[in-house]
């Protein structure tokens, strides 16, 4: 593995006084996916958003360990918070655009960087939404309302979206748990091309899936990190016998 | 089926005896007037519908109707007499205003001052209560919604849910929502003209007279506080309604939480937010009990050109004439003309505010999809 771009070093987490993660350990490696697979309530939800901070926002939950990136711990107070969501953007399991025109959704990470030159906008948004596989769909319907578009494009928006403000890392939280197979094809397609571009880290419940579009995978169950490696290792000779029995669908 | 056919009918019949009772009442009290007309129409109507049920009864040798349960009849009369009484009231009132000041509005009655003539209803006008109450409303408006949505995003957006602080600005919210008007009333003389009219007069004029009287903007100021209430609550409502997911999407971008609220939430709250200004302008442009003390004049000969001026108000003015006349005969047609034109205004001013509320709401259907 290259040297990582995240380093997770026994990360505890609570909500309020139930402890949802345990003593976890993950490097993801740069330019690479990492997927977190495991049971419905294991944590990789909570994991995920521990490293852009999105559970800051959660009232009562604490925080233990280290997160960091290059080698900076992300929790120390010379670390501005704003400014490591724009290096680790997020995707959300229910796709979220704003009720905003199709432009408006992409450039709105850019805007509030302070882009205002059009030129500069139009350019940037049509190099994300074509990153994101979706200029040929949208191109001629900019002005739209964003909730105009299909499930599966309004989906592919938001990973423009995100990508929009050239982030490093992109979190990807079930990003096609409510999409039909077509449009979670398309997705999986996109995740490998931006690999070239950006690290992914994606939760996914599905085991297909996770083999699909994923260099490294993570197994978590109830709050504990089971197994990490390869994900050719996990799926055809995994260490742990629990590990075995999720990816081969005997329980979870 | 039959129950329920007979439960329609017992509707109607209730109705139709209230109607007829009402009609009979108004006879007696008003003799042909506009609204025994109008409720001698809606017994008519009340009736013919009712000949219709009739007639849409099972023929003999179909089935038996069923007997009725006692208990449906009393209910359904008694929510029948209920509706119809506020429908009746509604009509009453609304007919009679306007039966009896039709006649009074003229565009002299409208764009006319009031001069010496003010209970003269052949001479007088009502142009500066008019100005004064749209002047009121709009200062009131612009005082108490950026201080409501800004007390609402706190609560909202900010605040800990739940928290002490949280219940505490609820229960003062419904508290001052309960507070009778004219407590408002004496509330600003004491706090606005005196204590903050007189405090600018002191720092800044040496003294002098200039703040501590009543004032259009102490006026304005007493009926934002008494509708702020409603601006909170229907802001909160419609800024808890904004989906989550909006939110942590924009802080999923690095947006602060100021960005989010001011480019996100608030847009989307926005026709929340022009309810609450709705409502209290419904409630601002009729009030009069919180400004009587605070800047309503009982006669002005001018117009009032800066926010210390005092200025006539139509509310007022009905209360003056009502109170005042030396002859109350030639009065009276002024009195009814002036609560038409205040419950036109309210209309209007209401009116434009449900506008500006379908035109918002038109944008975002388009935003929206």
């Amino acid at each position: 593995m290259d040297k990582p771009i995240l380093q997770i070093r026994n990360l505890n987490f609570w909500y309020g006084l139930k402890q949802a993660l345990f003593n976890v350990n993950v490097a993801i490696a740069p330019h690479r996916t990492t997927a977190f697979i495991g049971p419905s309530g294991c944590g990789k939800t909570t994991l995920l958003r521990c490293l852009n901070r999105m559970n800051d926002l959660i009232d009562g939950a604490r925080i233990e360990g280290e997160i960091t990136m290059h080698g900076q711990n992300i929790h120390t107070p010379e670390v501005d918070v704003i400014e490591l969501r724009k290096q680790i953007g997020m995707v959300f399991q229910k796709s979220n655009p704003f009720p905003k025109s199709v432009f408006d959704n992409v450039a709105y990470g850019l805007r509030i960087q302070g882009v205002t030159n059009k030129a500069q906008l139009t350019v940037r948004v049509a190099e994300s939404l074509r990153k994101a596989a979706l200029w040929d769909e949208v191109k001629d319907r900019l002005d739209e309302s964003a909730l105009q578009l299909s499930g599966g494009q309004q989906q592919r928006l938001c990973i423009a979206r995100a990508i929009a403000v050239e982030p490093e890392i992109v979190l990807m939280d079930e990003p096609c748990s409510a999409l039909d197979p077509t449009a979670t094809a398309k997705i999986e397609e996109l995740i490998q091309d931006l690999k070239q571009y950006y690290t992914i880290i994606i939760v996914t419940h599905n085991m297909q899936q996770a083999a699909r579009v994923s260099d490294y995978a993570a197994f978590f169950y109830l709050g504990q990190l089971i197994e990490f490696d390869a994900t050719e290792k996990i799926f055809t000779n995994p260490s742990n016998k629990q590990t075995e029995d999720y990816v081969t669908g005997r329980f979870g | 089926m039959k129950l329920r056919h007979s439960v329609k009918e017992l509707w109607f019949g209730a109705m139709l005896a209230c109607a007829v009772m009402l009609s009979l009442a108004l006879l007696t009290w008003t003799g042909f007037s506009v609204s025994t007309i109008l409720m001698l129409v809606v017994s008519a109507a009340l009736f013919l519908a009712w000949l219709r049920l009739e007639r849409e009864q099972p023929q003999p040798g179909s089935l038996r109707r069923h007997s009725v349960d006692s208990r449906a009849v009393v209910f359904t009369a008694a929510t029948g007499l209920a509706t119809f009484a506020v429908v009746a009231a509604v009509v009453i009132i609304l007919g009679n205003i306007a039966w009896h000041g039709a006649g009074q509005i003229s565009w002299r009655f409208i764009f006319g001052g009031t001069g010496e003539a003010m209970f003269d209803a052949h001479r007088a006008g009502i142009f500066p209560m008019i100005f004064g109450t749209v002047a009121l409303v709009f200062l009131m408006t612009i005082g108490v919604l950026p201080v409501g949505v800004i007390t609402a995003i706190y609560l909202n957006e900010y605040a800990r849910p739940n928290s002490l602080p949280v219940r505490l600005i609820h229960g003062a919210i419904n508290n001052l929502a309960g507070v009778p008007s004219i407590v408002f009333g004496l509330f600003g003389l004491g706090f606005f003209v005196q204590f903050v009219g007189g405090g600018i007069d002191n720092l800044f004029y040496g003294g002098q007279l200039h703040y501590r009287k009543p004032a259009l903007i102490w006026a304005a100021a007493t009926m934002a506080v008494m509708t702020l209430p409603v601006v909170i609550v229907a802001t909160e409502e419609s800024l808890r309604a904004v989906p989550n997911g909006l939110r942590e999407g924009s802080f999923a971008l690095g947006a602060t939480k100021l960005e989010t609220i001011c480019r996100i939430v608030l847009p989307e709250a926005m026709p929340g937010v022009m309810t609450g200004a709705i409502l209290a302008i419904g409630r601002g442009a009729g009030e009069v009990a919180p400004i009587m003390f605070t800047g309503a004049a009982y006669y002005l000969a001018h117009l009032p050109t800066h926010w210390t001026d005092q200025f006539m108000h139509l509310g007022y003015h009905v209360f003056v004439l009502s109170t005042q006349s030396p002859d109350i005969e030639r009065t009276e047609p002024i009195l009814y003309g002036s609560v038409l034109v205040l419950l036109a205004l309210t209309f209007l001013l209401n009116l434009a505010g449900v506008l500006v509320r379908a035109k918002i709401r038109a944008r975002m259907r388009s935003a929206h999809g």
